[in-house]
């Protein structure tokens, strides 16, 4: 019984290590970089954005820090909301060190 | 069975990605992210290269990336009370100047002809530097345990070099209230200063090398070096962001996509920083140190796919590791809670 378990055990790093050989198969290896982006084969907002790539990097720029810091602020507040109703005292904690 | 929709076209890079890998990847470094407090570029790059995008648009997208999860990790903790806005403020400047100066080495570098492996052996050598501090610290801090030694209301402590620092008194003296430190303000401008040199010369965030710079020279606890580290990760990483987009190299859509799996691993990695004791949290960051450093040596040596495969080993490890002490935290924390209750009700 000792034995199995320790042999299943191992089994665990093993197959996490497995795990990313699975994921590198999944998806398609890029070739080559594409310097354009692609309008052809998107509609609406990404399209636009796509669009404004080509055509204005600056106001893309500016558009990309705005969106990502908006992402991360809603992301941020809506998983906040649902993390309080958890139950979980999430507003104090004790810092031990050892 | 058509798996088509498992996959998304990415248009600016030009790639079909597989989205749940994205989200999956988001996750898990969220959940270390939160827990260790720093951006984690060196694993999160890797990753999507795997998935199959090109380098450029990795690192690039990355960057983004990491300012959206520092974001949402940087909410939590500062609920907790673990960030030090104040702290935060003054080593922006000294975190902005180092990265430039450290920009300007590797661009004199450049111009020898001696970049590449000086920097990647430099990098080495501080990954090694900083495994053996946390690993020695760790086992200094057991040893006065096991004899009894106590330090204060916060547990023992291995190395206190802070405590050396801090009887330094140039003027202006600073009281950093939310760390309980009171210190020369030169101190966090000239730490934030070196590591910023260094980040801007091995070209990564810095993360990794202020969240023990924070601990060791400038004495802030642990918990409330996660999350001063992760408010700066956030400042420099929409910095990163902005800069990496105007060369073109940022795939939005993918971000977005990170961010959503990012949002939920942030919360996880956040919130077991409070069932963990500090030294958990930095032997656990140092298992993550020695392993980054081993894979920057099989890089240097060409073995690409077993340093790929070794990054995302110990992301898996580490992640499942700090689900698992959020599950146990908050199932205790939420058991003794409803016991409290019931007595209350009895009584």
């Amino acid at each position: 019984m000792k034995r199995l378990t320790h042999k299943l055990l191992a089994m665990v790093p093993t197959s996490i290590l497995c795990l990313p050989v699975t994921l590198w198969a999944a998806g398609d290896k890029a070739t080559n970089i594409v310097v354009v982006a692609d309008t052809r084969r998107v509609t609406g907002v990404m399209k636009y954005f796509s669009n404004l790539y080509n055509t204005d990097i600056l106001m893309y720029a500016i558009w990309a820090v705005i969106l990502t810091a908006a992402m991360g602020c809603i992301l941020g507040f809506l998983m906040d909301f649902i993390m309080e109703r958890t139950g979980l005292d999430l507003k104090s904690r004790k810092i031990i060190e050892h | 069975m058509d798996a088509s929709w498992l996959y998304m076209f990415m248009p600016i890079a030009g790639v079909q990605i597989f989205w749940p890998g994205l989200v999956l990847i988001g996750f898990s470094v969220g959940t270390i992210g939160g827990f260790f407090g720093m951006g984690g570029a060196w694993m999160v790059t890797p990753g999507l290269n795997i998935l199959g995008f090109p380098m450029a648009f990795a690192i690039g997208t990355d960057i983004a990336h990491i300012a959206g999860k520092s974001m949402v990790s940087t909410i939590r903790h500062s609920k907790f009370g673990n960030v030090d806005y104040k702290l935060g403020f003054i080593m922006i400047i000294g975190t902005m100047i180092g990265i430039e100066c450290g920009a300007q080495i590797v661009m004199w570098l450049e111009r020898l002809g001696q970049v590449g492996p000086v920097v990647r052996w430099v990098y080495v050598g501080f990954l090694f530097l900083i495994s053996l501090m946390v690993f020695s610290d760790y086992a200094k801090a057991h040893k006065k345990k096991k004899q009894g030694i106590v330090e204060g209301e916060k547990g023992v402590e291995g190395f206190t070099w802070y405590k050396t620092l801090h009887k330094i008194k140039i003027p202006p003296m600073v009281h950093f209230k939310a760390s309980g430190i009171y210190c020369s303000a030169w101190l966090p401008i000239l730490v934030s200063f070196t590591t910023g040199v260094l980040a801007g010369f091995l070209g990564i965030g810095g993360g990794l090398l202020r969240m023990p710079a924070l601990i060791y020279f400038i004495g802030v606890p642990t918990h409330i070096a996660v999350g001063t580290d992760l408010f700066e990760v956030m400042i420099s990483g929409l910095y990163g962001a902005f800069t990496y987009t105007l060369k073109g190299r940022i795939e939005l859509v993918a971000v977005f996509v990170m961010l959503t799996g990012a949002a939920i691993g942030a919360q996880i990695g956040t919130v077991a920083t409070k069932y963990a004791k500090g030294y958990g949290i930095r032997l656990a960051f140092g298992v993550a140190v020695l392993c980054c450093m081993i894979s920057i040596i099989l890089k240097q040596f060409k073995f690409e796919m077993s340093a790929a495969i070794l990054i995302l080993g110990t992301i898996s490890t580490i992640c499942v590791y700090i689900v698992a002490i959020m599950l146990k935290g908050a199932a205790a924390e939420l058991r003794a809670k409803k016991a409290n209750a019931q007595m209350a009700a009895q009584a």
